[in-house]
């Protein structure tokens, strides 16, 4: 009794360092700091685990630490700074998964035992023990497929675009029915012979409808899946942390499933869209030539003449997509930046909160290349002073300056905020192709008065600039 | 443990997440998920007991071994990914 209390307190103080962590990793100063604070409350909760007295046997445990950390920080280690948003959403997916096999580790006692014993060791209704168990296991599944899923398209192994079939939201509803319905049976059956099949079924469909959900939601919106999944394998601990009846796990998956919820929103008002819009709309799956009447063409410019505008501008603005992730043009834009700030230019980067695959997904681009944080600019900061810049230079971003959120109600993206390259007396557009952005809108700027496109490879653009004026 | 202190814990942890982070610069986004994304690996304890609790070559002793790597992964990773993304935000912040 005594020793539990003692466990107990340990993971008390554990969750207070989560949430000292988390509140740290909301500031510059202190991020990294807070980071380590988690890091401890992590080990502390590890070691005193490690004290149960329930626990016969060490190898194993010893064994599956030593395998995962081997993994895990190697992966850490070796991972390219442009690939993090994948190895996130992986992660992700691993701890979504784990807590799965928790749930299932977990009827697998309570066969072992019959649900007399083991209902008496808990306290808690056989019931109740079925339903988080369920719940758990379908939480950590969808989170798994779901952020595996969203691995392969931010890594390119299969496609970013949005995928959607006909009948795609009947056999979706047809699922989300099924896995209800075995988890009502599950949770109020009392055999314990056809729970285990029903488990199982449920395991399949719950992986199943992660890749499901996932499919129709295009590359531009990952952002928001990201952060949602990141909130749902917290849910998902939390949820294991009700089968096993410990407190350190409630608390601290819910703290993630809340803060994961939170930038979540934070994505979807950076687009003007409701949750719900994002996960099943299909949004951009059906280019929609929406009867555009602007048949402008765009002036394209070669990057040497860019380079004589570029030359005489006394400020500049850079506007990063994802685009410019692709290319990994990050370090020849920094160079470019420190050249023209010694030409005299004042030079600043402005950063669309949803530009690119993850949140801030830019500013860890930009941070890799060394560009000084009081040079990154918040979309609401640059706005303002858009109509005194020179030149506007939008590497590979497309959506995120598109005048028609603005001023074309018709539009589908209309009402999102948006930097307002078009604003500023020059504009620059660097792009692979005529393609069209992630909507499969038509892009206003690139037709107006004051745009120029430059075509190509951005970091092939960008190097010759960066050549023309050293030169 | 009595199911009703259970649900009050969790309610309490889900209005302070929702508090924590209602301010958070767009620079920190990504380093704020993968961090709270390490921080969701706490399913590693649940993982612990379940390998260490169960009679060697059971399938409660298995699945609790294939949680407890991927829990592990999840941690170690998470936190290591974290902390080079943060260290790279420092470096020339000065």
């Amino acid at each position: 009794m005594e020793f539990d209390s003692i466990i107990n307190l340990a993971y008390v103080i554990a969750a207070t360092l989560f949430v000292f962590g988390i509140k740290m990793l909301g500031s510059a100063e202190t991020a990294r700091r807070g980071n380590m604070v988690s890091g401890i409350g992590m080990l502390i909760a590890v070691v005193v685990t490690l004290l149960d007295r329930e626990i016969l046997d060490y190898k194993w445990i010893v064994a599956g630490l030593i395998i995962g950390a081997l993994i895990g920080g190697i992966a850490a280690r070796v991972v390219k700074m442009t690939s993090m948003p994948e190895l996130v959403a992986l992660f992700n997916g691993f701890g979504g998964f784990a807590s799965l096999l928790v749930a299932w580790a977990e009827l697998e006692k309570i066969e072992s035992l019959g649900w007399q014993l083991y209902t008496g060791q808990m306290g808690t209704p056989a019931q109740f023990s079925s339903f988080v168990i369920y719940l758990a296991m379908l939480i950590g599944g969808v989170t798994f497929t779901g952020s595996l899923y969203a691995y392969g398209k931010l890594s390119g192994r299969v496609s970013g675009r949005a995928l959607v079939f006909g009948g795609q939201k009947f056999l979706n509803i047809l699922l989300l029915v099924a896995i209800l319905g075995i988890g009502v049976v599950f949770t109020w059956g009392e055999n314990l012979d056809t729970a285990s099949s029903l488990f199982v079924i449920g395991v399949c469909l719950a992986l199943i409808f992660g890749v499901m959900g996932v499919m129709p939601i295009g590359g531009g919106d990952m952002p928001v899946v990201i952060s949602l999944l990141n909130s749902c394998s917290g849910l998902a601990a939390s949820a294991a942390g009700f089968v096993i009846g410990n407190n350190v796990l409630i608390v601290a998956g819910c703290l993630v499933g809340a803060s994961g919820l939170i930038l979540t929103v934070i994505m979807c008002k950076a687009m003007n869209r409701s949750l719900g819009n994002v996960l099943f709309s299909g949004f951009g799956a059906a280019s929609q030539s929406s009867g555009d009447d602007d048949d402008r063409e765009p002036k394209a410019i070669s990057a040497e003449d860019a380079y004589y505008v570029m030359e005489a501008a006394s400020s500049v603005v850079f506007i990063p997509g994802y685009g410019m992730a692709v290319a990994q043009a990050q370090h020849v834009v920094k160079e470019l930046a420190e050249l023209l700030e010694e030409n005299g230019a004042e030079v600043n980067f402005a950063i669309h909160p949803v530009a690119g695959r993850m949140p801030g997904h830019m500013n860890v681009l930009l941070a890799e290349a060394d560009v000084p944080y009081e040079q990154l600019v918040e979309m609401d900061n640059i706005n303002p002073i858009m109509p005194t810049v020179d030149v506007a230079v939008v590497i590979g971003a497309n959506d995120v300056v598109n005048p028609a959120a603005a001023n074309d109600e018709s539009s589908p993206i209309y009402g999102m905020p948006i930097i307002e390259a078009h604003n500023a007396k020059t504009v620059f557009i660097l792009k692979r192709g005529q393609g069209k952005g992630f909507s499969g809108l038509v892009n206003k700027l690139f037709v107006m008065d004051n745009s120029r496109m430059i075509y190509g490879d951005a970091k092939a653009t960008i190097s010759a600039m960066v050549n023309e004026l050293k030169g | 443990m009595d199911l009703v202190l259970l649900f009050f814990i969790f309610v309490l942890a889900a209005f302070l997440g929702l508090e924590l982070i209602s301010k958070v610069p767009s620079q920190l986004h990504t380093p704020l998920m993968s961090g709270s994304n390490a921080i969701s690996g706490i399913t590693i304890v649940g993982a612990i007991v379940a390998t260490g609790a169960n009679e060697d070559g059971t399938t409660g002793m298995i699945l609790g071994l294939l949680a407890l790597i991927f829990a592990t992964i999840n941690v170690v990773g998470g936190y290591l990914v974290t902390d080079r993304m943060l260290q790279m935000f420092k470096k020339k912040g000065k």
